[in-house]
């Protein structure tokens, strides 16, 4: 067992929260359980909360999935912030990097029926902002959900 | 993080009432297994009643596409009974809703079979 740490708080700082987790379905679960509280602690409703843990959830999916292959060796990091008025987490793995150019629609007709390719087209309507980085390796997702005027987070 | 299924028949349809998630890992495998084993069994009309499924994320929207052509490129029929507001929802923007046979009503979904 190269790592045993199954999770580890990497920073903590001006409301920024970052965790390191390795690439398991665990740490998906987590990353998701993280972006709820952190919605719902900001004060969206129902609705948006599932959106905001949805997207957050399928990023980290990528991540594990897509980026890291479930690679043992290799690490995401989920990193969570209310800035009083946004909503930005971002997420990043070990893996070849993802050009969202590349990704095929998958509302095209020849597409509609494909068991998979779904996630980031989620992920872009549940959100405001999507931001992809390449990271050589790896690649970095930042979700953005601006906050109403009316919510001004905890 | 998984589903509960349970398989009944009427009249000659599969009803599998899931409730829970159906998300990457257990939740989708779960699922796949139920409808490959029906279809092994010759059980190839099948109504998913997902009434009590609060939760689905793009592995789950994967599979039920999945279970979907594959019932129907073995004949048989695959609808879905019972939406919940989100899965509804999701089925929408990923303009899913029109391609799956949708019922809210399990006597009228039943009738609707082809049976050949």
């Amino acid at each position: 067992m190269p790592h045993s740490e199954e999770e580890h708080l990497t920073g903590q700082q001006a409301g920024r929260i970052t965790y390191t987790l390795e690439s398991s379905l665990d740490s998906v679960n987590k990353v998701e359980q993280t972006a709820e509280q952190l919605a719902k602690k900001a004060g969206v409703d129902e609705d948006e909360i599932f959106r905001i843990s949805m997207a957050v959830r399928e990023a980290a999916v990528n991540a594990v999935l897509h980026g890291n292959s479930y690679d043992p060796d290799k690490r995401i990091t989920a990193s969570f912030e209310n800035t009083g008025s946004a909503l930005v987490i971002k997420i990043t793995d070990q893996g070849r990097g993802l050009d969202p150019a590349t990704l095929p629609d998958p509302l095209a007709p020849e597409n509609l029926l494909r068991g998979s390719g779904r996630g980031i087209f989620l992920i872009r309507s549940f959100m405001d902002e999507v931001h992809f980085r390449q990271l050589h390796p790896g690649t970095e997702l930042t979700l953005i959900k601006h906050l109403g005027t009316a919510q001004t987070g905890s | 993080m998984s589903i509960k299924l349970t398989a009944r028949q009427v009249d000659g349809v599969t009803i599998l009432d899931l409730s829970g998630r159906i998300t990457l890992g257990e939740g989708s495998v779960q699922l796949r297994d139920a409808v490959r084993d029906l279809l092994s069994k010759g059980q190839k009309y099948i109504l998913l009643n997902l009434g009590d499924v609060n939760y689905i994320d793009s592995s789950g929207i994967g599979e039920l596409v999945s279970a979907y052509t594959t019932v129907r490129n073995q004949g048989g029929e695959l609808k879905l009974l019972n939406l919940t507001k989100k899965v509804h929802d999701l089925l929408q923007i990923t303009k899913l809703y029109t391609v799956f046979d949708v019922k809210d009503d399990e006597a009228s979904a039943i009738a609707s079979y082809s049976r050949a």
